[in-house]
Parts: structure tokens; sequence; C-alpha cells
């Protein structure tokens, strides 16, 4: 009997274990990240409708609260993955809602937090979608696919899938960003303050390994050889989006390795806090608070509100081309920290070459005017970390290049493809074992 | 060398968190009681420590505050098991949950607040100039580092060596032969049950106020206090063992990460530096330890053969046969 019973109880145990490994981690697949907009949260009174996630008593779909419409208006509908303060990814796009509610007008605007991915978020869009929303924004990559089968269900309904790879041209869409033009902008800062320290070495904490993450890291590359041509660049991969004890755990190991300045690619100021202790450098990333203490040298950072604004006005008018919507810099939608409007240079900035300074506001400017996209981040001749040519003189990458491993997708295959180190980079990339 | 010194000195302080959790643990399972709510009164701490320290400024009030908050939440589990003669697996477990669900409630809203005044970090004069140990154990370590020197042979001493301590096995071996001997085995059950959760609470602090500032909901312990649960058995119920397995896990967690740096070890092309995925297999290994460790420890005759406390996992009524 009671060998039986402890049996049973230490299995029990075993898979709560399991079940807490696998349960509660928002995980954000490939793609999306972080930053919110330049406006600042306005607090509860001007709030969009909260709804809470566990109230159990909404039995409409899975436990959520379904919010209301507001009849006579267009009513617009956010769902996030984590909290809407989280500080992060949730956050970005919640402050780009409240953009939304204040600067397109006739707009109602609520949102729905911390839905899992997954058959949750399906019952989540549909609720919405039965409720009479006109525009529902969904912000994981893992909600691509619940999105478009209820966007089969519902076709006068408009729905924007961020983050993913997928569009049915007509009433479901894909969006997402150049952040690769302010990680290059940010590049040739660390590269002048690494040179200038006297310590030609740089850290990158990557995510996983998708083609954002090593598309981020070669813009971040390119942009270090701009301003210090000896600096090298190690990386760490953490295989996560969010956790700020591994993210700590994972700028330490890059200082100590002898990093001077450390870019994160996930989800946190933690990076910049380590730099603090260690009397070196961070750049963060995803929010325009984020880059707060002295040892923050620059945070390129999401500003979803316009994109959103702009999106919402055109589905409104009925001229919104739903379909494939990557934004430049030049929407808006970007930023890099110390450089936009009403922001002054960091301390770690103060003291950089004039010259550099100078060569990062030239290029932001040219980038804010359209003039400079990611595809002049990625032009050629660009040389990777064995010794090939990746890019040819005078040729350029495609969309198709920028965001798929080779071979790409069928009917989009890419030519060069993001499955490459930049020179520089002191990292490989397994075989893709084809 | 260069590079396993900071492996190590890393692990020592990460390690720590384990050290305190897995120390908890053996003092309830020695007194007969286990349980399995260690992850939610580590949340309960960690939450409690932050929040305390950063709205008065005094990290050491944030850990008192941790410690006694764990310990009165561990004693519902106490209540449970002890008085109420209940399933102490289900008891515990519930304890998790409830344990995280307070914290989560308690702590929402505090990750943005902004930052704290945390523990002091330290570097011991004349120790830390000693080759090897220095480095690793005695420099540059947070103060809690050092609480774990001193309480990991305390321990170690009190169980094995004095009376109380004596008192403790006993109640934990056979409880009706203790009882008879005149012990108060449900007081000092609830009193061990005690110390594993202020033990909890003070492994929780210990991460939110010095190895990795914050509180950042469920992630925050990710699972360390089932991690404790499973060293308790790898450790044999023996505090030095917890001590060597607790660093050890620290270490393997900043070993992931900075094995990646190297193109080569001892001469061979690194296969975590070519390929990411084989930093990910290892990033699972704590976790699957801790399951087998689990499945092994729950077979009758392992247990007995590495020394598990006859009467862990059975409610003690007085009168009744005992184990």
């Amino acid at each position: 009997m009671r060998k039986t019973f402890l049996t049973v109880a230490l299995l029990i145990a075993s898979l709560a274990l399991v079940l807490a490994a696998c349960g509660p981690k928002p995980t954000q697949a490939p793609a999306g990240k972080t930053g919110p907009a330049a406006t600042e949260a306005p607090e509860a009174t001007e709030a969009p409708m909260a709804t809470e996630a566990p109230e159990a008593g909404a039995p409409e779909a899975a436990g959520f609260q379904i919010p209301e419409i507001e009849e006579g208006k267009f009513n617009v509908a956010m769902v996030l993955i984590g909290p809407h303060d989280d500080g992060g990814w949730s956050q970005a796009h919640y402050e780009g809602l409240l953009y939304v509610e204040q600067n397109v007008p006739g707009v109602h605007v609520a949102y729905i937090e911390n839905v899992p991915e997954g058959a949750d978020s399906e019952q989540v869009f549909r609720s919405l979608s039965r409720k009479g929303f006109d525009l529902i924004f969904g912000t994981s990559f893992g909600y691509m696919d619940a999105m478009e089968t209820v966007a089969d269900e519902f076709p006068d309904i408009t729905y924007i899938h961020i983050s993913g790879y997928k569009s049915n041209q007509q009433n479901f869409g894909n969006l997402f960003g150049a952040m690769e033009d302010m990680k290059y902008l940010a590049g040739m800062i660390a590269g002048a303050r690494a040179k200038m320290d006297g310590n030609p070495k740089l850290g990158y904490m990557a995510t996983f390994p998708i083609p954002e993450e090593i598309r981020l890291g070669n813009a971040i590359a390119l942009g270090m050889k701009k301003t210090c041509p000896e600096c090298t660049m190690d990386v760490r991969w953490i295989n996560t989006w969010h956790d700020p004890v591994v993210e700590r755990e994972a700028a330490a190991s890059l200082f100590d390795a002898g990093a001077q300045v450390v870019f994160t690619g996930a989800d946190t100021p933690t990076v910049a806090d380590v730099a603090q202790e260690k009397g070196k450098w961070g750049i963060t990333y995803d929010w325009v608070g984020s880059c707060k203490v002295d040892a923050c040298l620059t945070a390129p950072y999401w500003n979803w509100g316009p994109v959103y604004a702009q999106i919402t006005q055109g589905v409104m008018d009925g001229t919104y081309e739903v379909g494939w919507h990557y934004f430049d810099a030049d929407s808006g939608g970007l930023g890099l920290y110390g450089f936009m409007e009403g922001q002054e240079l960091t301390k770690g900035m103060q003291d950089l070459p004039p010259e550099v300074i100078q060569m990062v506001r030239d290029t932001l400017d040219k980038m804010l005017a359209g003039e400079f996209t990611r595809f002049d981040v990625f032009a050629g001749p660009i040389m990777d970390n064995q010794g090939n040519v990746v890019v040819p003189e005078g040729e350029k990458m495609q969309q198709s290049d920028l965001d798929q491993f080779p071979p790409g997708a069928p009917g989009l295959e890419c030519q060069y493809c993001m499955y490459w180190w930049a020179d520089g980079i002191t990292a490989e990339l397994p075989s893709l074992g084809q | 060398m260069e590079a396993l010194i900071i492996i190590l000195q890393a692990g020592v302080g990460t390690g720590t968190v384990l050290l305190f959790a897995t120390l908890g643990e053996v003092f309830a399972e020695r007194s007969g009681v286990l349980n399995l709510g260690v992850e939610g009164m580590m949340l309960i701490g960690a939450m409690s420590a932050y929040s305390v320290a950063l709205s008065t400024g005094d990290p050491w009030l944030g850990v008192l505050v941790a410690m006694l908050f764990a310990g009165a939440i561990s004693q519902i589990h106490a209540f449970i098991s002890i008085t109420l003669l209940a399933d102490q697996v289900v008891s515990g477990l519930a304890l998790t949950f409830l344990g995280t669900g307070i914290s989560l409630v308690l702590g929402e809203g505090l990750s943005k607040a902004g930052a704290v005044s945390l523990l002091p970090t330290l570097s011991v004069p004349l120790l830390s100039k000693i080759p090897l140990i220095g480095p690793i154990f005695f420099t540059n370590q947070s103060v809690m580092v050092y609480i774990g020197y001193l309480l990991t042979p305390l321990a170690w001493y009190y169980i094995n060596y004095t009376r109380p301590g004596l008192h403790l096995r006993a109640v934990g071996e056979y409880p009706a032969a203790a009882d008879a001997l005149g012990i108060n085995v449900y007081r000092l059950r609830y009193l061990y049950v005690l110390v594993g959760g202020m033990l909890a609470g003070l492994a929780g602090a210990t991460i939110s106020l010095a190895v990795s500032p914050g509180w950042f909901s469920e992630l925050t312990t990710a699972g360390q206090g089932w991690i404790a649960v499973g060293l308790v058995i790898f450790a044999q119920w023996d505090p030095l063992r917890a001590a060597a397995g607790s660093y050890a896990f620290g270490a393997l967690r900043r070993l992931i990460l900075d094995i990646q740096g190297p193109t080569q070890l001892f001469g061979f092309p690194n296969p975590f530096y070519y390929n990411p995925y084989w930093g990910f297999f290892l990033q699972m290994l704590p976790y699957a330890f801790t399951i087998i460790v689990l499945v092994i420890g729950s077979r009758e005759a392992v247990r007995k053969r590495i020394g598990a406390p006859a009467a862990l996992g059975t409610p003690y009524v007085r009168g009744e046969r005992g184990v």
C-alpha cells in the first residue's frame, strides 16, 4: 500500500515538473519582438476596456471574458499573449492601441490579455468576431493559424496578424517591420564605443535560430564594421524570448568572455543592468523606456501607434490592402533611443567621435525619409564569416532573402537567403541537413 | 582554467538558491514530511522579499518577511498533512498551486517597479587570495552565498550530532518509538515543515534580491523548487551532498551559456559552438535529471538503499502501529 502510494506520489511530482516546465511561459514563436510606443500609457481612466483573463464568469471563450463593442463606432480589438503592462512585447502593442484610440476618430478599442496560442486563441478570435468587432489585431506568432481559420468564417471582419508569414489577401493580413534598420545603426554606435574603449568586442544574446534573429544579428555586425573594422561579435543562444533570469546569465556570460558592448534580442532591459554592474555597455531593445541606466548605450525600439492608426483608418475607409505589410523606418514605426525627436544622446554616446554620431544621424534621416531601407542595409558587397561573398557588389537582398532559410517557400524561393553570419561574428550555424 | 573559474564562481552564486531550498526540504523530509510545495513557497518568498525591499528600501527586511511569509504558508501543509493526516503529495502540490497563485496576485505590477536596494556583494580579505578556491568561493559573491557556507555545515552537524537532531531523525525514521520516548512527534514535524518553508522563502529572496534582482512571475523560479525536491533524493538527505549538488547545478546553468563561446574544447571542434541546438539540449538536463531522480527515488528498494527516512510520506497517528 505504502509502496504504491509513494511511487504514485513521486510520479505525480515528476509530472508536475513537466507541466511546470511546459506550462506558463509566454512563447512568442518566430519573428515578433517588442517595443512600446512613444506615447506614454495614460492611466486607468483613458485605458481601453480591460478584460481579466482568468474570470470564470464568461463561458463563451475558454474562460475569457469577451469585451463589448460600442454601437455606432468602428470597433477594434487586440489580443495579447502576455499582460498589457509587461514592459515589453505586449505593452508595445497595447500602447499602439491607445494611440489608435486617441488619434483615429470614431474608434472604440478593447483588448484581451494573457491569451495562450493555439486552440484557446481560436475561441477568443471567434468570440470577438461574433461580438461584432470590425478589426482584430493578433500580436503573437502562434495566433497565425487560428486567425486564418476564423478569418474564413467572418469575411466582413479584418484580421491583422503580427510577425507571421500568412495572408489570404482578403481579410487576413500579415504585418511586421524592419527592425534591422535600427539594429544596423545601433551596431555602428556599439562598434564605435568598443573601439574607443580599446576592447573591440561585442556580444549578441540571440533567442532562437530563426531568420529574424539571424537577420538582426547580421544587421548589427554590418553596422559594427562601418565604425570598427577590427571588431568581432560573440553570440549566445538563450532559447527564449522572455526570461529575465536567463537573460541576466547570458549577459554575464558575454561580458565575462570579454565583450565590451552587449546587445539583447530578448524582451527585458536586464542586459543594461548587468552592464552597469560590470562597468561595460548594454543595448536594450523593444521599448522606448527600456534605456534607463547609465550603462545603456541606446535601444532600437518599436513604435506601433502610427502603423496601427494608419491601418485602422485604411480599413475604415476601405483603402487598406490586406496582404503582406512590412514597414520600414519611414512609417514612423521604428525608433533608435537617443536620436528621435525630444530625446538626448545617452551618457555613453556623448563622448563618441562626432563623425560617428553624424553618420548615424545622417543615415537615420535617410531612413526616416525613405531613402535608406532594409534593402540598403543588406546591399552588397557582404561577406560572411567564412570568407565567402554572400551578396556581390551592386546586388541587394530581396524580401524573400531577408526572412527565409534556404531554399525558401515553394514559389517564393530565395537567392541569397538568411542563413549565414556576417563577417566579424564569432559563431556558426549548423548545416541545414538537406 | 580562467573560463572554468568564471563558471564555478557563477555556479556557486546561482546554486545558493537551490542550496537553501534543498536544505529546507532535507529538514522537512528528515522529520517524515514530504513537502512538494517548495516551488510555491519560493515564489512567495521571491515576491514578498522584492516587494518589501522595494517599499521600505531595506533588503534585509525583505528577507525576513520572505521567510515569515513562506514559513506561514508551509504551516497550511503541516496542518493538512500532520493534523488532518491527509495525503502529503496532494497537499504539497496544492501548496505549490496556492503559493504560485498568491505570489502572482500580490506581485501584479511589481515587475516594472524599478531598481531596488539589493543585498551587498563582497569579497573576503585573505581567503579570496587562495588560488582557485579564492576566486571561486570568496570573490564578489553575494552575502547570501556566505550565509549558505555557514548554514550547510551547521545543518549537517545539527542533524547528525546534536540531541535535537537525533530527535528529528527519530521522528522521521520511527515516530512511534520517538513518541514512546516522550518526543512530541506532531510538534517537531510542524517545526521542521516551518524550517523548510522559511528556507524556501530564503531561497526565493535570494533570487529576487541577489541572484537575479526583480520579480518575473513564474519565471523567477522557473522550476527550481522541483529541482530542489529532486536534489534532496540525489543528496540522500545529507546537507553536505545537497550543497555539492546545488553548486553543480548552478554551474551547469552558466556552463550552458559559456560553452557556446570557444571554438575548440580539449583540442576538438566544440559542438556547442558549431550548433546551438546542443546548448538547448544541455538546458533540458537539470529538469530531465529531476524527473529521473524522482522516478528512481520512488522505488521502494532504491529508497531503502539510499537511506530515505523510513516514515517519509506517512502521517503519524498516535496509538496505531508504527512503520
